[in-house]
């Protein structure tokens, strides 16, 4: 996993609520066994036409794109399936962090294992961060904060052991390969069987 | 301290090392069901790092995303253009040689128990009360109408337990739905988590997991249960319970991978303790009177914009509500009753049981499926098509005009050869109404198995209660 502490770069706005992961990455794409350059996905639907011709005001698609590794969404981003095609095509497309009021579970927790920051604001930020596309803004993984241009710095929740995961750049499997004869002491010791 | 909800105790019984502030809990998994969309990179992985699967009689493999619904009776037909794309193809190979080298049983194609992940676990017996169960699927919930734990998980999650039965987890808040009121006739447990999402929203679940409660539920079948469990997802919940009782012991007794013999009664006696004690509480609660619920149908293009049948579209006027109502080609103010029909599907995780297929059958024998419409029904899994084809459902599905296809996700997803064409409107029996969800630019209403096949003879959007 990439190691990230502290981060500055624009953002980029989809000011949409409710962004299912079916849009993130629709699941003609899913049919890839490898991840390699899942990036060309993201967003297919509303990055490119029917004939492929990329549609000039969706955000993703402006000129100055590369420059912006936060992407700042409406609340509850994220909703849907599983697949964690939707962070790796984010990641993949250079995207660090996605910022919003509200992230959906599961995809938050597979953002995590792949060093995607999910940065969740209170309203009163994620209004500002809607309004203001291309705000120079840093993310603080170490203090666990995220500062806008404005000197506002606003805190943010992250658990603990993924953010110590993602500051060493160190993937989560270590972790529990470390326990593993605790889970066979487990696995023995239980009162029934599946 | 007061009592244990069933998630507590189902979750405190999986705890290998409990979470502290630093750490999450390594957290035991009974049950792994594997397809192949979302595991060979986790394969791919355990080469990488030469690990084995460390419990592969825990896993119960089999391919249903991305499989056609056209008998398969060799992988040759496979290379049919018409039939699949190469990609999807190559997946179904790569997960046949995945299970071959990590010694995975697999349910293939031919094998009576090949099907939809959420709908094979519960059929062969191996979703059982307790139990946690775990699915690189995020409809995983649906077992929790066993009083399993089932939830969705990532692909690097897939790898944690293939390599290690466990995954790092905090747990969830804890939400009590309570249920009361009798469904009226034309009415299914569709139409009731439907309804619950439009009230609770999209997110109105998000960091919990919901425990189904109530007499309404107690009156379900284990059909009904897993179609209002199947979308606790969708109301953003992590998974959705209800507690066992003799309608799902019933259900269970005799299935191949279900205790038999002393081990019944042992598991039943233990079974009969998964339930929420009386002074247990929950972090939030929401109660729900279905008494004078009617048929729902989603307008837009989340399961939340739900609307009951005979009302207009309400006026929201946001921006993702006008995205919305735009793509689906709809107007505020209007009912959906009338909307002209493509394409009606009857299947997935959440209604393609034999509960649905008999309301379908019911409602279809002796009519015509209008002739501006193209409907598929699409049973859940091979045993459910031999068991409905036993009972002669597929002569009266064939009669009205319906076509009777082979097991599988189909037009759920869009990403096998069932998908819709851009603009085409589908009713559909599906848990998701996303923007291109079954084929990019296609429209897609969820309702109940009963609007569904109520449209297909209408030909638009119509009420079954006017075709029951
Ligand atoms: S039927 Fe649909 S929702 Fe269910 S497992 Fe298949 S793709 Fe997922």
């Amino acid at each position: 996993m990439e190691q990230l502490t502290q981060l500055t770069s624009k953002t980029t706005v989809l000011p949409i609520d409710d962004v299912d992961t079916d849009q993130i990455i629709p699941a003609r794409f899913l049919t890839t066994t490898t991840r390699d350059g899942i990036g060309k996905a993201l967003f297919a639907d509303w990055r490119f036409d029917a004939q492929g011709n990329a549609i000039k005001d969706f955000p993703l698609n402006a000129p100055d794109i590369a420059d912006c590794k936060f992407l700042v969404a409406g609340r509850n981003f994220g909703c849907g399936s599983s697949r964690e095609h939707a962070p790796w095509s984010l990641f993949d497309f250079g995207i660090r962090a996605v910022i919003s009021s509200e992230i959906a579970d599961i995809f938050r927790n597979n953002s995590l294992k792949n060093g995607l920051v999910p940065v969740i604001v209170d309203n009163d930020t994620h209004q500002w961060l809607l309004a203001n596309p291309g705000a120079e803004v840093t993310v603080d993984l170490e203090a666990r904060e995220l500062r806008l241009p404005t000197g506002k710095a606003v805190t943010f929740p992250i658990d603990n052991f993924a953010r110590h995961c993602i500051l060493e750049g160190i993937d989560q499997t270590g972790y529990l390969m470390q326990n593993i004869d605790n889970i066979g002491r487990f696995e023995s010791n239980r009162s029934w069987q599946p | 301290m007061g009592g244990k909800t069933l998630f507590d105790k189902v979750w405190d019984d999986h705890v290998v090392v409990p979470e502290s502030e630093q750490t999450p809990a390594v957290f035991y998994i009974d049950l792994h069901i594997v397809h192949e969309v979302t595991t060979p990179q986790a394969f791919n992985m355990l080469r990488e790092n030469k690990l084995p699967v460390r419990r592969p009689d825990l896993m119960l493999a089999t391919m249903d995303h991305s499989t056609p619904t056209v008998p398969v009776k060799d992988l040759s037909v496979l290379d049919d253009p018409a039939i699949s794309a190469p990609e999807p193809a190559k997946q179904i190979r790569q997960m046949i040689v995945n299970c071959e080298e990590f010694g995975i049983e697999l349910h293939g194609f031919g094998d009576h128990h090949r099907g939809i992940v959420h709908v094979i676990g519960p059929e062969i017996g191996a979703t059982q009360p307790g139990k946690t169960i775990v699915c690189g699927d995020s409809h995983s919930s649906t077992h929790g109408a066993f009083g399993a734990l089932g939830f969705g998980i990532g692909t690097t999650e897939v790898g944690h337990v293939l390599a290690t039965q466990c995954l790092l987890q905090r747990k969830a808040k804890s939400m009590a739905v309570n249920i009361t009121g009798k469904l009226q006739p034309g009415v299914s447990a569709k139409d009731i988590i439907l309804a619950l999402i439009g009230k609770i929203g999209v997110d109105g679940g998000t960091g919990h997991v919901i425990e189904y409660r109530g007499e309404t539920i107690r009156d379900l079948n284990m059909d009904e249960r897993m179609t209002i469990c199947n979308m606790s997802i969708e109301a953003g919940a992590r998974a959705g319970m209800i507690a066992p009782d003799e309608t799902t012991f019933a259900y269970m007794k005799g299935r191949d991978k279900a205790p038999q013999g002393a081990d019944w009664d042992t598991a039943v006696k233990r079974w009969k303790s998964l339930k929420t004690d009386a002074d247990a509480s929950f972090d939030k609660e929401v109660s729900l009177d279905i008494s004078d619920l009617e048929p729902q149908v989603t307008f837009g293009t989340n399961p939340g914009m739900v609307v009951s049948i005979s009302k207009p579209i309400p006026k929201i006027g946001d921006l993702s509500f006008n995205k919305a109502i735009d793509y689906m080609q709809v107007k505020a103010d209007q009912p959906m009753l009338g909307t002209k029909v493509d394409i009606v599907f009857v299947g997935s995780c959440t209604n393609s049981r034999m509960t649905d297929l008999h309301s379908v059958a019911k409602m279809l024998d002796g009519k015509k499926v209008a002739s501006n419409v193209r409907m598929m029904i699409v049973p859940g899994s091979e045993a459910l098509k031999v068991q409905a084809e036993a009972e002669g459902l597929h002569k009266i599905f064939t009669a009205a005009g319906a076509e009777w296809r082979e097991a599988g996700c189909s037009m759920c997803l869009g990403m096998n050869s069932d998908k819709l064409g851009k603009g085409q409107l589908c009713v559909s029996t599906s848990n998701r109404n996303f923007e291109g969800r079954q084929g990019p630019g296609g429209r897609t209403v969820l309702a109940s198995p009963e609007t569904a096949t109520a449209s297909a003879i209408a030909g638009v959007i119509a009420d079954p209660r006017d075709y029951i």
